[in-house]
């Protein structure tokens, strides 16, 4: 039996949403900016998704713009009002909880020009209000903030940043891909809202960002003009349909109760931290004493899938920043695990999973200097 | 995962882990890029040739796949040796017993090499110090 607990990486699509797209590949597969009937076909199935993700949340269809998926939504809502805006201000604010594609595109902002500051957090994560509105200088022309973190579950509070944002005339983005469906987002709190398929079992390669009726924002993507001239490129029919269904079908089920399973269940493990609260279906973990990628590849071996903070599974050897960020010491950051859950999720598994795993952190420690 | 099949049963089942009661030199070294740490045991005893040989050598380790299996290859490499056989072990014999290492974990096979260094190196001050 494999057991996934790596949906905030990735889920598997619902048979649901598959089905659904399928006749968008080989049956109504025409360009939707085609004028004839077939086009009209994908072109109307494209409008129905629009809808469902603009009312669910709370949007005008026409502040909905698909992309590829939520990097290109971050990159999309960062560097589109930083561009057209630069004459107003070169100063962007986020935090240092951000995923990569926020990150990443404020630092390679810093070297066009733009002046970008990372706000701390608090030990649970919390943007504090007041750092927000010392940080807003006149120069200040956007607020980028992740809404629920994808490492330690972390949900901000949209209302209160957002009037902040507002009252100083600021853009607000928030990068919402890991909270959609999951916890309320109304689009009345933020400008720039980037949405994704994947991670709610639709398919990958398709997101979106939501951009206020009024905010000025370039164009990255030129081209044909598609998406209203906002992000030109041949639709993406069958994923944007996959995505309207996935949002439609979208639910917690079960997640909740079974995070708290697990979570109370790892507490009971020796020498166990848990980082995580706020969103439904993340748990991190610190075991302490025993290094991530040995735990996460001694799950591997017994057929479940999880995830690390480890620098020792990361690309280039850097510790997870976001669990620096809310003070974990390096050794603890290359001590934590991240388990992630979806509706697909069974008691069954979680228990399964609290079965062997006292065994295997036993076995590391029996290995470790650190008891 | 990203480690050849030898890595894997290394790290599945290493040899000659938890410290060793009444060791003669110990090698404590840690990663600073990974953080990994490795502490090393070597017991020395003569063999009938009146050479300082390895008796006995054990591992604990905080580190990942690749440094808990290059600490249990070490061990394996070097039980039995004299000192001097011992110190010319590299960490090309180590990745090679491993059936090789990723590039990025590399610096594990180092790591090893670096502990037995270190525990030699504890051994024979500490008996300059007799």
């Amino acid at each position: 039996m494999k057991i996934y607990l790596d949906n905030a990486s990735t889920t598997q699509i619902d048979p649901l949403v598959l089905k659904e797209m399928f006749r968008f590949f080989d049956k109504d597969y025409a360009n939707a900016s085609s004028p004839h009937a077939m086009g009209e076909t994908a072109r109307e199935a494209i409008e129905e998704a629009r809808k469902i993700i603009a009312e669910s949340i709370n949007a005008k269809n026409e502040e909905i713009v698909f992309t590829t998926g939520g990097t290109e939504s971050n990159n999309f809502a960062i560097k589109g009002v930083a561009f057209i805006n630069k004459d107003k201000g070169n100063h962007i604010i986020t935090t240092k909880i951000e995923h990569k594609s926020v990150l990443n595109t404020c630092k390679w902002l810093e070297k066009q020009g733009f002046e970008i500051t990372y706000l701390d957090v608090d030990e649970k994560g919390f943007v504090n209000k007041k750092d927000l509105e010392k940080a807003i200088t006149d120069k200040t022309i956007l607020v980028s903030i992740i809404h629920g973190q994808n490492e330690i579950g972390v949900i901000q509070d949209l209302k209160v940043l957002g009037d902040i944002c507002k009252q100083h005339n600021v853009y607000f983005h928030i990068d919402a891909c890991q909270s959609y469906t999951k916890t309320e987002i109304d689009s009345k709190n933020a400008d720039l809202i980037s949405l994704n398929a994947h991670k709610i079992h639709g398919p990958k390669g398709v997101g979106a960002l939501f951009i206020k009726k009024g905010t000025e924002i370039d164009i990255l993507m030129h081209g044909g003009g598609h998406e209203r001239g906002m992000r030109s490129g041949t639709d993406n029919v069958p994923g944007i349909v996959g995505f309207g269904k996935a949002v439609e079908i979208a639910g917690v089920g079960e997640m909740k109760e079974l995070n708290s399973r697990l979570a109370e269940g790892l507490k009971k493990i020796n020498k166990v931290k848990i980082n995580s609260h706020g969103l439904p279906h993340i748990v991190s973990a610190t075991f302490l004493g025993i290094e991530g990628e040995a735990i996460v590849s001694s799950l591997d071996l017994e057929d479940i899938y999880v995830a690390t903070g480890s620098a020792c599974a990361s690309h280039n050897l850097e510790p997870n920043q976001t669990l620096l960020a809310i003070g974990l010491a390096h050794q603890e950051v290359n001590s934590t695990v991240r388990f992630s859950l979806s509706r697909f999720n069974t008691k069954e598994e979680i228990d399964k999973v609290l079965e062997i795993l006292p065994k295997i952190v036993e076995k590391l420690r029996e290995i470790s200097p650190f008891k | 995962m990203p480690y050849s099949k030898k890595v894997i049963d290394a790290f599945k089942n290493p040899h000659n882990y938890g410290k060793l009661k009444d060791y003669d030199g110990l090698g404590k070294v840690g990663n600073p890029v990974c953080g990994d740490v490795l502490y090393l045991y070597i017991k020395i005893n003569k063999n009938e040739k009146g050479k300082e040989i390895i008796e006995d050598i054990s591992f604990e380790t905080f580190g990942c796949v690749a440094a808990l299996a290059s600490s249990s290859i070490i061990t394996d490499l070097a039980k039995g040796k004299t000192i001097s056989e011992a110190l010319k072990l590299s960490r090309e014999d180590v990745t090679q017993e491993l059936g090789g290492l990723p590039e990025i974990k590399i610096h594990c096979s180092v790591l090893a090499i670096d502990a037995l260094h270190k525990a030699v190196d504890d051994y024979r001050s500490k008996k300059d110090g007799e």
